[in-house]
């Protein structure tokens, strides 16, 4: 069958498929290092910068709950000891990689499996929305900014750099899909209580 | 024997002879044979080095020294460079500069490092000194595209201009670009650093300028200028040896070939800044400069990279591997311990190494530090802070200790991974030259730090952070301090009484509190310290300090203001 010829190749496999980093990027063969993880900080949004391919998401997310701990949750200052403008240079190279597409997982509750969608694809928040009801089969109702999402039982939320949920759409474009991790579409009263938030 | 006195030749043959010594400690040692040999020196010292701006005022220097042409100084300590220093610190250079325009009307060089300088002292610089001739601010702020415009429409005799690594601000002037106030008979420009400019360069401005100054020998660009317009600039001056480029973004295969000849002239290339040369283009880049001596490039290189850079250019002396994505956590690119243990094998010359890596084993520091005796500087990061030997989960010991006992000239070390106090047992032993040492995240007490105080007797510079060092061997060693530049300590559990103590006991020193949190004296004398940077100093406590730093009050004996 064709599918497993073209098999790190075909995007439209690996945006179904349930794996961290953006497709078509490089994968190593080493094994990553088994350092002793200091209890200090990882940056959350390294699943979307690290181009490997994790073997096992569950042992990712137990990674990620270590992670949130107070302590951990700051970048140290001035570790690495990298100058400033160095960083900036880092950027021009993130959004060259941004420019090959932006995947994030999609899950919804109640839904059994999750999707992938590339963030790139999208000019804004209405055409995000609408590829999410189409995908998803729901209906999100309408966005105001003081009452979030009316109308629906459907709330669309993300996760950001932080590591905080956000409701989508509040925060400009450019600045989403800068900051997003992943998405939940939340449903019921769960929603409802986040939908009225302010 | 007859003792010949100082005063039997005259002065002018004795300036003559001392004309030949350059080096600062010489000249110190020849200033205290006798009194009139002090005053010849003094009067014909043209070079001075303030290591630390703090450590003496504008107005000691220019009563001892009279006639300086050539003057450096250095200011915020090194973890500055890290954001580790709040905003406002210190380290104007205002009133050396306002001291020397009017003492020193022949300067002819200023260097700086770390220091804030204003717009104003650029201007008065450009106006002051008929005779100047090179300028070069290293990591420096405060200052704007407005005082470079100055110093380029005034500063006739100017040969090198170098902006290394510091900030500034882009002023978009109506006047033009800060280029083009070089008045067209301008040609005596030697070296150009601009590479750290944010703003677009006016390419016009800089071509003419780099056509009409046939002394050009070193140009560093910033990000702005694309590849293909480096080349026409390498056309106009063909005899430039040093080159910096900026993003290159467009390394093409055409464009490389027209570039290799000259690349094949270059002794230093910075790529540290080019983001989007992919690991095969920096290779082909790499093998075409034979004589590089000196390299900066971003981890892209990778350990096959590095094995063509050991394989061609075999006189390379100096190598800065920097990462190209510092907060991830798992490695982005192909580069290991072995890249380095590659170069460490097939450059003879290599002294000076800028590493940052994801592992590292003991084996492959045994290997580097067998390799390289010859080692002068090995700076190695390994970006998570106490990672083992990935092969053997030990610690870093080893090592290091393998290092300090094979490379027995050198001067610059810093440490990272999982360390004990071991290996500073280590470097106390071995690192007899060593000059400066930084630690982060090493060390299991006060034992580690009694270690590196008691056994590096020509330590200069000490940087430590988030390390478990605290008063005992702090205060054990007080007196080496002041053999010492300075001693800096951030994150570790110095106390504030210890302070207190350190700063009434030593008078010779400046013990700076750095705390954010608000006074000192409102929490417990035991409570420890943010942030502690002790430097020697004759001038006393400084003026200048802002609301979070606190030092010995000069009238109280007892108390810290």
């Amino acid at each position: 069958m064709e599918k497993s010829i073209k098999f790190e190749k075909d995007l439209n496999l690996e945006a179904t498929e349930l794996r961290l980093g953006l497709p078509g990027t490089k994968e190593s063969e080493k094994q990553t290092p088994s350092a002793i993880k200091s209890n200090k900080r990882v940056l959350p949004d390294m699943s979307e910068e690290c181009g490997y391919e994790d073997n096992s998401n569950v042992s990712h997310v137990k990674k990620c709950d270590q992670e949130v701990a107070p302590p951990a949750k700051a970048q140290v200052v001035g570790w690495p000891p990298v100058r400033s403008y160095r960083k900036n240079c880092f950027q021009a190279k993130k959004m060259e990689a941004e420019t090959t597409g932006m995947y994030v997982k999609v899950s919804m509750d109640g839904a059994p499996y999750l999707r992938k969608i590339d963030l790139k694809v999208y000019k804004g928040y209405p055409e995000l929305l609408k590829a999410l009801e189409d995908m998803f089969k729901f209906s999100v109702g309408k966005y105001s900014e003081r009452e979030g999402y009316n109308g629906s039982e459907f709330v669309p939320t993300y996760e950001d750099k932080d590591g905080d949920w956000m409701l989508v759409g509040d925060v400009p474009w450019d600045m989403f899909i800068s900051s997003c991790k992943r998405m939940r579409i939340m449903k019921g009263s769960e929603a409802r209580g986040l939908g009225c938030a302010v | 024997m007859k003792m010949m006195m100082g005063s039997s030749f005259p002065e002018e043959v004795l300036e003559h002879v001392f004309s030949f010594i350059e080096r600062d400690k010489d000249r110190n040692a020849i200033s205290t044979v006798c009194q009139s040999w002090y005053e010849i020196e003094r009067w014909s010292r043209r070079r001075v080095f303030v290591g630390n701006c703090y450590a003496v005022s504008p107005a000691i220097l220019i009563k001892r020294f009279p006639d300086v042409r050539c003057l450096e100084l250095k200011g915020k300590p090194h973890f500055a460079d890290f954001n580790l220093v709040p905003e406002g610190w210190g380290a104007y250079v205002a009133p050396w500069i306002a001291a020397a325009s009017s003492a020193y009307p022949w300067l002819e060089e200023i260097r700086l490092k770390r220091m804030v300088i204003p717009d104003d002292s650029l201007e008065l610089i450009s106006k002051s000194f008929k005779n100047f001739k090179v300028l070069v601010l290293s990591s420096c702020e405060g200052f704007s595209t407005e005082g470079l415009a100055a110093i380029a429409a005034n500063c006739r005799n100017l040969r090198e201009l170098d902006l290394r690594e510091s900030e500034v601000e882009d002023l978009n002037q109506s006047s033009g670009h800060w280029l083009s106030h070089f008045p067209d008979n301008y040609t005596s420009l030697v070296s150009l650093n601009i590479a750290c400019l944010n703003s677009d360069v006016s390419f016009t401005a800089l071509e003419r300028l780099v056509g009409r100054c046939p002394n050009l020998r070193t140009l560093r660009l910033n990000r702005a200028v694309p590849l293909d317009r480096l080349a026409i600039l390498l056309r106009r001056a063909p005899q430039l040896v040093e080159l910096g480029t900026g993003e290159a973004s467009d390394l093409r295969p055409d464009v490389l070939s027209n570039l290799s000849g000259a690349f094949s002239r270059l002794t230093s290339l910075n790529l540290s800044y080019a983001a989007t040369i992919q690991s095969s283009d920096l290779i082909k880049l790499v093998s075409q400069c034979q004589n590089l001596q000196k390299l900066w490039v971003l981890d892209y290189i990778e350990d096959l990279g590095l094995e063509a850079l050991a394989a061609s250019c075999k006189d390379l002396r100096e190598l800065r591997v920097f990462p190209s994505e510092p907060f991830g956590v798992e490695p982005n690119v192909l580069l290991t311990e072995q890249g380095l243990v590659s170069v460490s094998e097939g450059c003879p010359k290599l002294h000076s190494v800028l590493y940052f890596c994801r592992q590292m084993s003991n084996d492959a520091l045994r290997t580097i530090a067998r390799n390289r005796p010859n080692m002068t500087r090995f700076r190695l990061c390994i970006i998570e802070p106490r990672t083992p030997d990935y092969l053997t989960l030990e610690s870093l010991d080893m090592g290091f200790g393998a290092i300090v006992e094979h490379c027995k000239d050198l001067r610059r070390l810093s440490l990272s991974g999982l360390l004990t106090d071991r290996v500073f047992e280590y470097i106390g032993t071995y690192g007899k030259k060593l000059e400066m040492l930084s630690v982060a995240f090493a060390g299991d007490s006060d034992l580690g730090l009694h270690h590196i105080l008691s056994g590096c007797e020509n330590l200069r510079k000490l940087e430590i952070r988030d390390c478990p060092f605290g008063d005992k061997a702090l205060l054990a060693n007080a007196a080496k301090l002041e053999t010492m530049r300075s001693l800096w300590m951030s994150s570790c559990s110095v106390s504030f009484g210890a302070c207190k103590l350190l700063g009434q006991k030593m008078p010779m020193l400046n013990v700076e509190v750095i705390d954010e949190r608000g006074p000192p004296d409102s929490r417990p004398e035991s409570c420890p310290v943010e942030k502690l940077y002790i430097y020697r100093t004759v001038s006393g406590p400084r003026l200048d300090m802002p609301g979070f730093v606190w030092t010995k009050d000069e009238d109280s004996a007892l108390g810290l203001s």
